[in-house]
């Protein structure tokens, strides 16, 4: 009996504000419901996202696609980046501490105070990228202002004209991108290393073994489950972000950022669409819980992170 | 130890320059990056002191010419920061408290006490955890308005603009159950069998030496929630309207367009937003890298 009693404060609090919208978003997506609970819809908003409306459906597939985007600039960045960083702080090098406090700090920092650095630093006028792109002879960009694409402002310095399918994601997306990768690096950096640490080490160390046959034989094996968390932790929260690409553009310009979350908080937080709003977040769930699954089950299986 | 061996033939010595410049080369990339990673910061920070001529000069100077302290008052003065920042703080440390006990108290019964449903009820807690925030978000927001009409079902909470709106949805977690449950299970069955026949009950037990045993896991758990809730911003930007329940990430967002082109009064601002987390940060760093490598939590 006691032990209820134990459970039950976190039993009432995830029950409520947990468990239960969760079913009720699925209960809400199948409705009309526009701030009140209107007629019953079926999959009615469901398909209005997919293909049935021809305002919303467009809106969906290209916020799809502008999230798969981020989620393709950002992850393998990160993982890049992460692995090499952590391999290298985890080497005895004099300093160590200092370098990986150095590493680290960014992650604590809220994303707010982030994106106004940034936003800065990216500023069309008084921006430090443009003086530094500047000195090399490329002329000012418009960065999180800019809705053309990537490749086009590339081929264009160069006097090539590129189809509009070549554009590729616009460059506030680009630039969205690289400062989430520099606000979410030191967290990937963290749990590679953690996958690092272990007694197998000193064991080979004291074996004789060479740095090239601890890489191969015990760096490589030991990451390569560590690297699947991290695809699938950083695909998860690339799928996810909200904070990152709202505080930076709002979705803007012309919408080349709005990725689904944005979406959603448009749809239902804006508009007071809750219903068609409940729909997209319902899909956005099937996506990242595939992921989750994935990570589960290869998770449960083998990993070493701790 | 054989074994080993033999997959790792001895290798000869390596001549000691070449060590050397490899770790030169090594210092040097990792200063290289550590600058790039580091200098927002120090541009916040160096803006922060100067004056609006010299902050909007680019490219910038390294450091200011003259330094204006004076920022930091206006820049304080010109939003209700005072209030922000107790509202921050009170909600953060709140959230903490909270969580730590509902954690505490529905971890060790999952680790120590036998109970009917008990794997049912801990498999929909882990079930919890693969729901992202934007499944839940829209329900929860109805849940808080207070709109007559109903709010699926359950009394609408009306709590719009108050701290609980802020704290209570966030008071229990399954990854700090989970957490605590794991750190209680590898308490050894002999203290408590001990404890059981000196007459001391579970809550005792729970309270006199399970607790005190877990302190790591305690700071562990405890500074991941108050991180989380410290930098949250949707919920927040949401449910509250007032400047006198909202927090300070959101009253740094609403700087912003209040600023406007005061670039110097705005990089005091986010310099002192973010002050008090990076010393928080610097104090307790191993038990945060410690809480991110053992949950994977990703902010």
């Amino acid at each position: 009996m006691q032990a209820y009693l134990f459970v039950l404060p976190a039993v009432v609090i995830i029950g409520i504000f947990k468990v239960f919208p969760a079913i009720a978003a699925f209960y809400m997506s199948l409705f009309k419901w526009d701030v009140i609970q209107g007629a019953f819809r079926g999959f009615g908003n469901y398909t209005d996202w997919l293909y049935d409306n021809a305002l919303r459906s467009p809106d969906f597939w290209r916020s799809l696609s502008t999230t798969f985007t981020y989620v393709i600039l950002t992850v393998p960045l990160e993982i890049a980046f992460s692995l090499v960083i952590a391999y290298l702080l985890f080497q005895k090098i004099r300093g160590r501490g200092i370098y990986r406090t150095a590493y680290y700090l960014p992650y604590v920092t809220s994303f707010v105070a982030a994106a106004v650095v940034f936003n800065w630093l990216f500023h069309p006028q008084y921006g430090l990228v443009n003086a530094l792109l500047g000195v090399v002879g490329i002329g000012p960009q418009r960065w999180l202002d800019e809705p053309s694409g990537f490749f086009q402002i590339v081929a264009s310095a160069f006097g090539i004209a590129l189809p509009e399918w070549a554009a590729g994601p616009s460059m506030a997306l680009v630039v969205v991108s690289i400062v989430t990768v520099w606000h979410y690096l030191r967290y990937q950096v963290v749990i590679f290393l953690a996958g690092l640490s272990n007694t197998y080490y000193e064991a080979a160390r004291l074996d004789g073994a060479s740095e090239r046959q601890i890489f191969t034989k015990i760096t490589l094996p030991l990451l390569s489950p560590t690297t699947f968390f991290v695809f699938t932790i950083a695909t998860i929260g690339a799928l996810r972000s909200f904070d990152t690409v709202f505080i930076l553009t709002g979705g803007g310009p012309l919408d080349t950022t709005r990725t689904v979350t944005l979406l959603i908080f448009k749809t239902a937080l804006q508009q007071a669409q809750f219903g068609l709003g409940a729909a997209l977040a319902f899909i956005l769930t099937l996506i990242i819980l595939l992921f989750t699954l994935v990570q589960f089950r290869v998770l449960g299986r083998r990993v070493y992170y701790g | 130890m054989a074994t080993v061996a033999r997959t790792f033939p001895r290798s000869t010595p390596r001549p000691r320059l070449r060590i050397r410049g490899r770790t030169i080369a090594l210092h040097a990339f990792l200063i290289v990056v550590a600058l790039a990673v580091a200098y927002p910061f120090y541009f916040m920070v160096t803006s922060s002191f100067k004056d609006l001529l010299e902050a909007t000069k680019n490219p910038p100077d390294v450091f200011p010419a003259q330094l204006h302290p004076e920022n930091y008052i206006e820049a304080w003065n010109r939003a209700p920061w005072g209030r922000y920042f107790v509202n921050t703080i009170f909600v953060s440390i709140a959230v903490t408290i909270g969580e730590l006990v509902t954690a505490s108290l529905a971890g060790y019964a999952f680790a120590r006490m036998r109970f009917p449903a008990k794997s049912v009820l801990f498999i929909v807690f882990l079930a919890t955890l693969m729901v992202p925030s934007e499944a839940t978000i829209i329900p929860n927001y109805v849940l808080m308005s207070p709109s007559r009409n109903g709010c699926l079902g359950l009394p609408c909470l009306g709590w719009f603009d108050t701290y609980q709106v802020q704290i209570v949805p966030f008071i229990a977690t399954a990854f700090s159950i989970f957490l605590m449950r794991q750190f209680f299970l590898s308490i050894p069955s002999e203290l408590s069998d001990a404890a059981r026949m000196d007459g001391a009950g579970h809550l005792r037990f729970l309270w006199s030496v399970a607790l005190p045993l877990s302190v790591p896991a305690l700071i562990t758990a405890g500074l991941v929630t108050f991180l989380g809730s410290w930098n949250a911003f949707l919920w927040p930007l949401i449910v509250t309207t007032k400047p006198d329940f909202r927090p300070v990430q959101v009253g740094l967002s609403a700087f912003r367009q209040e600023a406007g082109s005061s670039y110097h009064l705005l990089m005091a601002a986010s310099t002192f937003v973010i002050a008090p987390i990076v010393l928080l940060f610097l104090v307790a760093q191993r038990y945060l890298v410690q809480g991110i490598a053992r949950t994977g939590i990703r902010g």
